[in-house]
């Protein structure tokens, strides 16, 4: 735990934690699911807590903090995340209108990924390096 | 169908130069400054009275409202609906049958005015709309006019006074969530089988592309019994998620994204009922090499078109060829061949017909894709053409237009793995048949693929062993109806287009009838 203090897969914007908390404000603790697929997919969706069920198919990336008393956490398939495990994602709003269920869209806003390759220090850090060990 | 056969390549022959815009002067179409919900056969009211703007893609401005529903809205459209399911479920297969016709009568009679209406709510090119999302439409209503009529129930004689009847009935209202990239011929897939299988239908459209479906209601509303169709507009998760877990819906059908298919499920699992979901793809096109055997033929002309095709639908296509795998010995010439053709791209105003690729559907969906192409730089792919936001000037600055973009990579880049849903192609090389088949195979989806060969053996091996639902062969996106279409893997359940989505909208009632005098004899 405290090297994910220096060390996240997921990060936030001013602008996103600024939504994230009037959000939380209308509907209560939220978190991320990040999607894949056609139309929106790819894009962040944002749901109450309790909406959309993880489970054993879903990798917690990590979580972010937008100012409120419990971090959010960001969730991706783990099936998906086999292509995105070298990405660093950052959480960013943009005007739009995103479809899905997420919960900005009313606002005329839309969270957006933006990402980069994870640096090799965070690579290293996170296990990449060679090829995963055998669980 | 093929724009090419319906000369709409040139649009000479469609009318005006370029298409006025919906509220101009001189326009073919004309939206109304403000949409309520499309209810029991009656524009109506949101119940809390919100209305949402809506943007053309075109110019980056509003051009109407549309009525922002809540779960209220969705209460009284399912109330509707059950009302009206109780005479339409009574109904012939002969009267739904002449209905699906004669609304397919009637979106062919107004196709300009509808196909300017699409593209002016969406962004896309007014010669797609013209010569295939609206034409497709009209046909899918009569496809599936054409399978109820000839579909059979049966019966099975299990002995000699024992027969099982099977009876195809109705599932009830129905609930369909649709996107935004085909507004309404992806509302056609989907309403054609549920109204010719007799369910009433609660329709949520996108909140990206609201007011064209209800476009099209006013023009073919009159044809169907009030409430057998309903259309509840506003944001997912005020109506959309109230449509999806609503107790009194018999089945979801649903177009979209993955997170939004698993919690559409989730629902579903709630209610334990049937969905059906098409969550797009990552769909790779496979050139081999005899394809260049001869660079001066037509064959070479249409593989190359096959190769530009992912700019079609502005790239905003679930089976978009957007993973072109070229065979190392021919990859030079045919990339170079293709760049070339990429370049020929005219991009520009949506409503003149000249115009092949226009506005991506929404702003979100532009900054998408640029921050895409970044990941695709940053990745260490390398751009070839393209990447950026194009201003197309006066008017359209504010519209959300994207140039045509060709990546080289490798197929464990990022973007040769996630759905960008634009007008960006990530190519690679590959050795060998084995190695084609690897790479077309190692994507989470299985939607859509394109198999480019001039041997059938390669050709047909091909398809086969790739892992999708569609396997285009020397060609790629055609929609006919009659053909089935549907995902592998993460890319969704069901088939559309087809008699089978007849059947994914039925239940199945048995009779099981004892034509026996005497008893059994157990008791």
């Amino acid at each position: 735990m405290t090297a994910s203090v220096t060390h996240s897969r997921v990060a936030i914007t001013d602008d996103a934690a600024a939504m994230v908390r009037q959000l939380t404000a209308q509907h209560g603790p939220l978190m991320f699911h990040q999607s894949g697929g056609c139309c929106d997919g790819s894009s962040p969706m944002c749901f109450p807590l309790g909406m959309f069920i993880t489970g054993p198919g879903d990798v917690l990336l990590g979580t972010v903090d937008a100012g409120l008393d419990d971090p959010i956490e960001v969730y991706m398939s783990a099936a998906q995340f086999e292509y995105w495990k070298f990405t660093h994602l950052t959480i960013d709003i943009v005007t739009g209108r995103g479809a899905g269920f997420s919960v900005e869209a009313p606002t005329g806003m839309r969270f957006l990924i933006r990402s980069r390759m994870l640096t090799d220090d965070e690579v290293e850090h996170f296990g990449l390096l060679t090829p995963p060990a055998v669980a | 169908m093929t724009i090419v056969e319906d000369d709409v390549q040139t649009g000479e022959a469609q009318g005006p130069a370029v298409y006025a815009a919906p509220g101009q002067q001189g326009s073919v179409a004309t939206y109304r400054s403000r949409y309520g919900h499309y209810i029991g056969g009656e524009v109506v009211d949101p119940v809390k009275g919100q209305y949402f703007e809506n943007i053309t893609p075109v110019t980056g401005k509003p051009f109407c409202e549309v009525g922002r529903g809540t779960s209220e809205d969705i209460d009284r459209a399912v109330e509707t609906a059950w009302k009206a399911f109780e005479s339409w479920k009574h109904t012939s297969p002969t009267e739904r049958a002449n209905i699906l016709n004669r609304i397919a009568d009637r979106i062919e009679a107004n196709l300009e005015q509808i196909a300017v209406a699409e593209t002016w709510e969406n962004g896309k090119p007014v010669r797609e709309t013209l010569a295939a999302d609206i034409p497709l439409a009209a046909d899918h209503f009569r496809y599936f006019a054409g399978v109820l009529r000839a579909q059979e129930g049966s019966l099975s004689q299990l002995d000699g006074d024992t027969v099982a009847y099977h009876f195809h009935e109705p599932l009830g209202v129905v609930g369909q969530i649709i996107p935004w990239n085909f507004p309404i011929l992806m509302a056609t897939w989907k309403l054609a089988p549920a109204l010719a299988a007799g369910n009433c239908v609660v329709l949520k459209p996108a909140e990206q592309t609201p007011a064209s479906i209800l476009l099209l209601m006013e023009l073919i509303g009159d044809l169907i019994p009030a409430g057998v169709v309903n259309v509840v507009n506003g944001f997912g998760i005020e109506a959309g998620a109230p449509l999806a877990q609503h107790p009194r819906i018999r089945k979801v059908a649903f177009t979209g994204e993955t997170t939004t298919g698993r919690l559409i499920m989730q629902y579903a699992s709630q209610n334990l009922i049937p969905v059906t979901l098409e969550l797009g793809g990552k769909s790779p096109n496979v050139f081999f090499e005899d394809v260049a055997r001869d660079t001066g033929d037509s064959y070479y002309d249409k593989a190359l078109e096959g190769f530009t095709l992912f700019a079609l639908n502005n790239g905003e296509v679930c089976t978009c060829p957007s993973r072109a795998l070229i065979q190392g010995s021919i990859y030079d010439q045919l990339l170079g061949d293709g760049l070339e053709r990429v370049g020929k791209i005219t991009q520009g105003n949506p409503l003149d017909p000249t115009t092949m690729i226009g506005a991506q559907a929404s702003n979100d969906q532009l900054e998408k894709i640029l921050s895409y192409i970044d990941i695709g730089k940053e990745g260490g792919a390398k751009l070839l053409t393209g990447g950026e936001r194009v201003d197309l000037g006066g008017e359209l600055s504010g519209g959300y237009y994207v140039a045509p973009t060709v990546f080289e990579g490798t197929n464990d880049m990022r973007i040769f793995q996630e759905e960008i849903f634009g007008p960006v192609l990530s190519v690679t090389r590959f050795t060998d048949f084995d190695d084609a088949i690897s790479i077309a195979n190692d994507t989470l989806y299985g939607l859509g693929a394109g198999v480019w060969s001039r041997s059938g053996d390669i050709a047909y091996r091909a398809g086969r062993a790739i892992e999708a639902g569609r396997v285009w062969t020397n060609t790629y996106h055609q929609y006919p109806a009659h053909a089935a279409f549907g995902g592998y893997k993460q890319s969704g359940i069901g088939r559309e287009n087809h008699l089978k989505m007849l059947e994914h909208y039925q239940q199945t009632k048995n009779l099981l009838v004892s034509y026996a005098e005497g008893p059994m004899g157990f008791f």
